[in-house]
């Protein structure tokens, strides 16, 4: 049996190249995040709306971004949307999908921790004189963020994880840069072997720092 | 002055409320008594707001609190809720819980609004208690807090919705205390309870509800120790 050799001076040479993709894997995942995190709280509160026309648009991006793969959506938007002219690259493709699946899913979690709320938080801030606005943003909404912190880390981790279907369209993230640098040097394990461990790298770091996010934001202890 | 004209509300099918009217004067102290299902809550929430009304009128100082064209958050600053669950927010300091609403609400500076909420915090004995956490507290002091928090607003009339039903025997007392002391401020206040010698005591005015009507309404001495209707003998019967 033949014993392979691991030569990981190729890797470490191509090691500048490999932190450029690691960069774009955290930029696109960080910001489809975020932005997915503004969308869910906004289809949350659609799909609980007493509009049957928000509730049921709201439900149609859950039930789509949550029923079908991550890898069709981001085709349809790299491929897809250029059958009516609409050419987005590879990072916005990634980009897009992301935000579509984070916000279809972080809004079924966030739909569960506004509904463990009691609505008598809600009047309570009401009867102070708060308008809606005013009592989802200082009362319900700190509360909700709160209960639902742990699985939305999850949902981090996933969009971090699920990036890596970029290459597939040809982004330059971290699966990307090592795809193409394996393919050219043929040191496939050392280059899958490293790159793995930087994904780890970077889940962990977007944990530690929503874990000091929620250090800052949430102080004192939940009823 | 508070002005409740032939209010009707249903709840679907079920009419809860079927035609009260009620008079409260500035410096008044009205208590709703009646067994539970009468319809007592439900009027103070249709008199903030928080329920509409199928019927009749509720006015506050002239102001017709269910007019399209009223502005209900304007409208609540000049009505203190205390409910019975006393919703204290989890996540905020005591001091925060009675600070944000004058800072957020009536835009006061954050130093104006801990000014007035510590005062208030104080008046009702938690001035030891500001950078607590109020999970951290008993029923009691966390009602006291809730109190406080409405009094942080300022408003000229509160309603206290059955304030001491959700709490320890023990922890009553001090939250009766409260009450006693707002009421010797001159606080204009509608308080629903189940605690009859507590409204014999401070009360200008008793309403006795029974299934969504006044049964009798008069001086604590007239409904509750020399009551003419049979249904406030019964209920009174029971409870004393």
């Amino acid at each position: 049996m033949d014993s392979y050799n691991f030569h990981w001076n190729v890797v470490w040479d191509a090691f500048p190249q490999l932190l450029g993709g690691a960069f774009t894997t955290l930029h696109v995942s960080v910001l489809s995040m975020l932005v997915g995190i503004v969308a869910a709280v906004f289809l949350a509160l659609g799909k609980m709306s007493n509009s049957k026309i928000l509730s049921f648009l709201s439900s149609i991006w859950i039930e789509l971004s949550r029923n079908t793969p991550a890898l069709f959506l981001i085709y349809m938007a790299y491929f897809g949307l250029g059958a009516y002219g609409i050419h987005l690259s590879p990072y916005l493709s990634v980009f897009a999908a992301l935000v579509f699946v984070n916000g279809g899913y972080l809004a079924e979690t966030f739909r569960g921790g506004f509904q463990s709320i009691p609505p008598t938080q809600y009047n309570a801030a009401r009867s102070l004189g708060m308008n809606s606005v005013q009592a989802y943003r200082h009362i319900i909404l700190p509360q909700m963020f709160r209960r639902i912190y742990h699985p939305m880390t999850n949902q981090f981790i996933w969009s971090i994880l699920m990036s890596s279907l970029g290459i597939l369209v040809g982004m330059n993230d971290l699966s990307g840069e090592t795809q193409r640098l394996q393919s050219s040097s043929f040191r496939t394990l050392e280059f899958f072997i490293v790159a793995a461990a930087m994904y780890y790298v970077i889940a962990k770091l977007v944990l530690f720092a929503a874990h000091l996010v929620s250090k800052r934001v949430f102080k004192g202890e939940l009823s | 002055m508070i002005e409740i004209k032939g209010v009707h509300k249903s709840f679907g099918d079920l009419e809860v409320l079927k035609g009260i009217d009620l008079d409260v004067k500035k410096g008044e102290v009205v208590s709703i008594i009646g067994a539970s299902g009468s319809g007592k809550s439900t009027l103070l929430y249709c008199i903030n707001a928080i329920e509409a009304i199928n019927g009749g009128k509720i006015l506050v100082d002239g102001v017709d609190v269910h007019d399209k064209n009223t502005d209900k958050n304007q409208l609540r600053q000049n009505l203190g809720m205390v409910f019975q669950q006393w919703n204290s927010f989890p996540h905020l300091t005591v001091l925060e819980n009675a600070a944000l609403a004058p800072q957020v609400v009536k835009g006061f500076s954050k130093e104006k609004a801990e000014e007035i909420a510590t005062k208030e915090l104080t008046h009702v004995g938690l001035g030891d208690k500001l950078h607590e956490y109020p999970t951290k507290m008993s029923g009691g002091q966390q009602q006291r807090l809730a109190i406080a928090r409405a009094l942080a607003m300022d408003p000229p009339y509160m309603l206290f919705d059955e304030v001491t039903s959700a709490l320890d025997p023990e922890l009553v007392g001090e939250v009766l205390d409260t009450l006693r002391l707002l009421r010797d401020d001159g606080m204009t206040m509608i308080c629903v309870t189940h605690e009859i010698a507590f409204a014999k005591e401070v009360s200008d005015k008793v309403a006795f509800f029974h299934k969504g009507l006044i049964e009798e309404m008069g001086t604590p001495q007239q409904v509750l120790e020399n009551p003419q209707k049979e249904r406030t003998k019964q209920f009174l019967s029971k409870v004393l």
